[in-house]
Formats: structure tokens, C-alpha cells, sequence
């Protein structure tokens, strides 16, 4: 039981890397590949939120009585990374939609047929 | 009890994965994603961060879903069946899962305390941020003036990406002004909730922005927070109405004053005698020079986070109001 307590956090982050992954190079719709790289990355910030968790530890704000902190230092990459995250997500989908307007489709199996069109 | 709602949440947060991959209505897609990331967030809290559950709560289940609804509103929303086979792809994904599967048995187990993340600098932040910066919350402490180099290569990258969005996407204010009539006209209920919300989510971001120090919140949040007052307002009176109190321009001059207001401080520092972004020589005492510092480059960062996201948002709307108008 401790085994799979010890475990079972990094086993779920794989699990929702790979199911990440998996829609990035199954889908052919490509709003559904950035919702796929988005689980993807949400993946690793839980990876890193999971490795900053102290067992009995309080969130890193100084309080009285405390004994023991989770680590803020992931906290602190994640959060911003968050934020990045949001903002290369948006230039994404404009480029989706710029795909859209120049192509008049986002789906990845009607661009081979178009190739020739170009 | 907390080893328990982990075990629960992230056994939910699969299955809402899992789901995204059968879904063929990209509708559904989008909204699965948004709780996904609230989700996360309860997750995060659960882990004790709860500076990261607030930025994925207003971040990811916000302003993303948002953009992606946006999307959709001008590609349309549902995938069409793939021709290619889905063998391969599983099988690639098995493999690579497998190999990761057996990789984490050499991580150190979930949660002790002597896990070798907790061994080096993290002590450090923990005890002696308080006596050296003044401040209650580390991870602001961290954030702002510890790693707050870092901190300013984030707002920079957020900020750059602002300016590929805008190249990529046109914003002129002429194209909203041609459609007056946009927004949600006969809702009467959604406009005086809306007028009703929207000083108070203001209201909201000040206080994190400012109580940022102290408990959850700062900068990032906080910019985020006010985008989404202004965005509620688009949504539901029109983009041309909401570029008559905030306008494209005005957005621009703004992001670029919240990056150079935080190098700024960096070159004051430098200036004073100091390293860039050394806040203890910004006053007499350093550690009124670390708050001051920290309460300015918080400034900074909250207001090219929230012109930033405003500016995207912007170029969205404005986009799916030329395909209307077509």
C-alpha cells in the first residue's frame, strides 16, 4: 500500500503525458493538438508540484506554529510558467487561425490534398 | 484524509483526460479542458501551492478556454473522423509511457522530507527569507527578488508573445467600430450581473496585486484577474464599447511600460550601487529597499500580464467580428 502511495502521483503524471501525447499525434484537427500539448504540459507542472509537497508540510507562507513548509522553489517556476504557457498557447491558435483564413481548413489529413494547390 | 482527496482528484483528472481523446465535438473538447484545469488547480491546493492553484484557476479554466473558444468560433467545431491508423500512434505511446513507468520507481518516494529536492537551496528560502526580504509569503519572496532575473525573462517572453499574436493576427480599432451592434444584446439578465461583477473582480485584482506579499497572489494573478473583468465586459457589451474605456493602443503603451517599469528598477538598483535587481539598495534599510522593490516589480509584472492578455483577447474578438461581418 505505501508502494503505491509513494508512486501513485508520478504514475498519474505519466499517464496524462502520454494521453497528452497521444493527441498530439493522433488528432487532425489542430485546435485539438494544442489542447493535447496543453495536457502535456500541465502533466509536468503536476510532476513538479508533486516533487514540492512535504508529507505534514503547510503552504510556504509564514505562519505561526508551522513545522514544516512544502518547498516554494517548484512553486515558483510553475506559476510562471503557467503564464507562459498561456501566452505561447495563444500565439498557437492565431497561427491556426491564420491557417484557417489562408487554407480554409485545420484539419491535418485536408492539407495533404491541398498541398498541391499551393 | 489529504492522501485520500489526492488519490481521488488525480484518479478524476485522468478519467477527464482520457474522455478528451474520444471526443469528436470540439465544443465539448474545450469545456472538458476547462474543468481539467480546475481540476488541477484543487490539486495544486491539495500540494500545499496554492500561488500555482490560483494562476492555473484564473489562467488555464479562464483566459485559455476563452482563446480556444474563440478558435473554434472561426474553424469550426467538430474534427472530422482520421483516415490514418490509430495503431500506431498507441503503440508509440505505450512504449514511451512503459519506459516512463519504469523510470519514476528510481524517483524518490512521493512527500518525505528528505527527497533530495528539499536538500539545497530550498532550506535557505525557507529560513532566512523571512529575516531577509520581510516578507510572510516565499514564494513571492522567490518570485521577486531571490529569482527575480528569471521573473523578468517571463514577463519579456509573455510580452514577446503579445507581439507575435498582434503580427499575426490584425487589431485595428476601425474593423470593431463597423460592427456596433456585437455582443450579447438581448441578454438582460447577463448585462446587470455583468455590471454588477465586473467592479468587483476589479476590485479583487487590486487586492491581490497589492496583498500579494502576504498571502496568496502578486502580479501574475492579479493582471490576469482584471483582464478577465474587461473580457466579461467585451463579451457582453461589444468590443466596440469596451474599446471606448480600454483601447488597443492604450494596451500597447501599457505592456511596454510594465516591462520597462521592472528593468527599470533593475538599472535604478544598479544605479544606486548595487547588482541588477539587488533591491537592498533602493532605500536606507534594506529591507524597506526589498519591499519597495518588490511592490514595484509585482506593478510591473500585474500590468504587462493584464495589457498582454487584454491585447490578445482583443485580436480574437476582432477576428471572429471580420468573419462575421464576411
Amino acid at each position: 500500500m505505501s508502494f503505491i502511495a509513494d508512486y501513485y502521483n508520478y504514475w498519474i503524471v505519466v499517464f496524462l503525458m502520454m494521453t497528452g501525447f497521444y493527441i498530439v499525434i493522433s488528432a487532425s484537427n489542430l485546435v485539438k493538438k494544442v489542447v493535447g500539448l496543453n495536457i502535456f504540459q500541465t502533466s509536468v507542472f503536476m510532476l513538479y508540484i508533486s516533487m514540492g509537497k512535504v508529507k505534514g508540510g503547510t503552504a510556504p507562507i509564514l505562519t505561526e506554529g508551522a513545522a514544516q513548509y512544502s518547498n516554494p522553489l517548484p512553486h515558483v517556476l510553475i506559476l510562471t510558467a503557467i503564464v507562459v504557457g498561456v501566452a505561447t498557447t495563444a500565439v498557437a491558435l492565431s497561427l491556426i487561425v491564420r491557417i484557417k483564413e489562408e487554407y480554409g481548413t485545420v484539419e491535418e489529413n485536408e492539407f495533404e490534398k491541398k498541398d498541391d494547390a499551393i | 484524509m489529504e492522501l485520500l482527496i489526492d488519490l481521488v482528484l488525480l484518479a478524476m483528472l485522468a478519467l477527464t483526460a482520457l474522455r478528451i481523446i474520444f471526443l469528436k465535438d470540439l465544443f465539448a473538447v474545450v469545456m472538458l479542458f476547462s474543468i481539467y484545469s480546475f481540476l488541477s488547480a484543487l490539486i495544486f491546493i491539495n500540494l500545499d501551492a496554492v500561488d500555482v492553484a490560483f494562476t492555473e484557476a484564473a489562467v488555464g479554466a479562464g483566459i485559455s478556454t476563452v482563446l480556444m473558444l474563440g478558435t473554434i468560433a472561426i474553424t469550426g467545431r467538430t474534427e472530422t473522423p482520421p483516415t490514418k491508423s490509430k495503431l500506431l500512434p498507441l503503440l508509440i505511446v505505450v512504449v514511451t509511457g512503459a519506459a516512463l513507468i519504469y523510470g519514476t520507481l528510481d524517483m524518490p518516494p512521493f512527500g518525505h522530507a528528505d527527497n533530495p529536492v528539499h536538500e539545497h537551496v530550498a532550506p535557505r528560502y525557507i529560513e532566512e527569507s523571512p529575516k531577509e526580504i520581510g516578507l510572510p509569503n516565499m514564494v513571492t519572496s522567490v518570485l521577486a527578488s531571490y529569482r527575480g532575473f528569471d521573473t523578468l525573462g517571463e514577463t519579456v517572453v509573455v510580452f514577446s508573445a503579445m507581439i507575435g499574436v498582434l503580427s499575426l493576427l490584425r487589431l485595428r480599432k476601425r474593423d470593431a467600430d463597423k460592427n456596433p451592434e456585437s455582443g450579447i444584446k438581448a441578454h438582460r439578465v447577463l448585462q446587470v450581473i455583468a455590471k454588477i461583477v465586473i467592479p468587483m473582480i476589479i476590485l479583487f485584482a487590486l487586492y491581490v496585486q497589492f496583498h500579494g506579499d502576504f498571502g496568496p497572489g502578486g502580479g501574475f494573478q492579479a493582471g490576469v484577474i482584471a483582464a478577465a473583468a474587461f473580457i466579461l465586459y467585451a463579451l457582453v457589451f461589444g468590443l466596440s464599447n469596451v474599446f471606448k474605456v480600454v483601447g488597443p493602443k492604450f494596451l500597447r503603451i501599457l505592456a511596454v511600460f510594465g516591462v520597462l517599469l521592472y528593468a527599470g528598477v533593475g538599472v535604478y538598483s544598479m544605479a544606486m550601487g548595487g547588482n541588477f535587481l539587488d533591491y537592498n539598495y533602493l532605500a536606507e534599510n534594506p529591507l524597506s529597499g526589498q519591499h519597495y522593490g518588490i511592490i514595484l516589480i509585482e506593478l510591473g509584472v500585474g500590468i504587462t500580464v493584464f495589457a498582454v492578455m487584454l491585447s490578445i483577447f482583443y485580436a480574437f474578438d476582432s477576428q471572429i467580428e471580420r468573419a462575421n461581418i464576411q
